[in-house]
């Protein structure tokens, strides 16, 4: 097969060319990752996010920096929006990362949403798992710039930081609900500039509300200022430090296992749609249908209810 | 569902970016997935961008002088690294006079100043759809 031999090997351009096949959805990709599989799941992923102009990108380029100079190989899987209108995007975290570029040991992949609501591309995850069985030790993930409720690398990540702003306030108390829920540590960059002490104060009050029992984890606070290079190994270690919990208490296998089944479940939903449509798709029954609701002669729920009734399935 | 991609790039020392830029955000809104490298990139960094990127284009500005030496790098290095797929193309202020030897290393295509957008996009459409 086409790339699998080569990405095991660590090879940068078969792994390059193995996610741009799952990135577009080709069969071979799929084909690929089967064969991967009983290779990867040794790396350790972190997920950054955090609203846009945050510093996400600098604090990524910074955090492979202290990553490599422990003698970890690190891989990024950098997301930016895709235009709603072109489809096209300017993927531009590379940008700030552009110093790792010649560095075998750093892998640096940006995508586009493509569409996809939760802050990452739906390929994200096969990115992630390929560079994975490439070898690399630590696997970055950073969102889109989010808002209160893309959330989505959660499922993805081992250990999630939340990137925040000084200033950021009141909206610290808004987006109590939102992604702050979801912080195993939370960073505030730009800390030189004025407020970075509120913040730090208020998250710490919307912490203690959490009453996270004694011996869990406690989300630390971190003030970082990526650009001249402050704070960063204090993230790295908290963000070692949660991972290693993790895996003692037995958390990590299960965070992997649950988003496995989830994902095993959303691959099941994918398909069955697709068998239900391939299977009726052009036959006159199903035009008379759509005829149906055109003239609303039915409604959407009983249409559904009738094609998918017709489905037999034993376990 | 496949979607061109392509890199822009910014090689040398000169801080002019205007231009590539310019023709990143027009790829962009004629739909094309754009991966921005930012200033001052060495052969070397562009051609491993393209890599870990996996693009289809590579789209390189440059208004310092250095075309004689960093078009035929990016060619050299990208054959070195089993990339000849990918469709290389310029721009920049470069001497009418320069772009026949340019062209021999395998660029595709050296857009002067004063190219239409319309151009590159009639371009990309032929070459990479």
């Amino acid at each position: 097969m086409r790339y699998v031999e080569g990405a095991l090997k660590g090879h940068q351009l078969s792994g390059a060319r193995l996610i741009r096949l799952l990135e577009d959805g080709d069969p071979e990709g799929i084909a690929g990752l089967k064969a991967l599989y009983p290779h990867a799941g040794r790396a350790f992923i972190l997920g950054i996010t955090g609203p846009p102009g945050a510093g996400k990108s600098t604090l990524v380029d910074r955090i492979i920096g202290e990553f490599r100079g422990r003698g970890l190989k690190v891989g990024v899987v950098a997301i930016d929006p895709s235009s709603p209108f072109s489809g096209g995007a300017i993927l531009g975290d590379r940008v700030r990362m552009q110093r790792h570029a010649t560095d075998p040991g750093v892998f640096v992949r940006s995508m586009a949403t493509r569409g996809h609501l939760g802050g990452l591309s739906r390929a994200t995850g096969e990115a992630a798992f390929v560079l994975d069985a490439m070898g690399y030790d630590v696997i970055v993930i950073e969102t889109v710039g989010v808002g209160q409720d893309e959330i989505e690398v959660v499922d993805l990540a081992h250990t999630t930081a939340v990137v925040c702003l000084p200033g950021m306030g009141d909206d610290i108390q808004a987006m109590k609900a939102g992604i702050l829920e979801i912080g195993d540590l939370f960073i505030i960059n730009k800390a030189d500039r004025p407020g970075a002490d509120e913040v730090a104060k208020q998250l710490a009050v919307m912490l203690d509300m959490r009453h996270i029992p004694h011996g869990e984890w406690m989300p630390p606070v971190l003030k970082t200022v990526a650009v001249k290079d402050q704070g960063i190994t204090e993230v790295v270690d908290a963000a070692l430090a949660h991972r290693d919990q993790l895996a003692a208490s037995g958390k990590l296998a299960e965070r992997v296992n649950l988003r496995e089944r989830h994902f095993f479940r959303t691959l099941v939903r994918e398909m069955a749609a697709e068998k239900v449509f391939g299977a009726v798709e052009g036959t006159a029954a199903f035009a008379a249908l759509l005829e149906d609701l055109r003239d609303r002669k039915t409604d959407p729920y009983s249409a559904a209810e009738g094609l998918v009734g017709r489905l037999s399935f034993q376990a | 569902m496949k979607k061109v991609r392509v890199l822009i790039a910014k090689p040398g020392l000169d801080g002019h970016d205007r231009g590539a830029k310019v023709v990143a955000k027009f790829l962009q809104e004629c739909g094309y997935e754009v991966v921005y490298t930012g200033l001052h990139q060495s052969p070397e960094q562009i051609v491993n961008a393209a890599l870990q990127e996996a693009v289809d284009v590579v789209g390189i500005s440059v208004l310092s002088g250095s075309h004689e030496y960093v078009f035929p790098e990016v060619m050299r290095l990208l054959k070195e690294k089993e990339m000849e797929d990918v469709l290389v193309f310029g721009g920049g202020t470069i001497p009418e006079d320069d772009i026949p030897a340019l062209l021999a290393t395998g660029v595709k295509a050296l857009f002067r100043p004063g190219t239409p957008l319309a151009d590159i996009q009639t371009f990309m459409k032929e070459h990479v759809g």
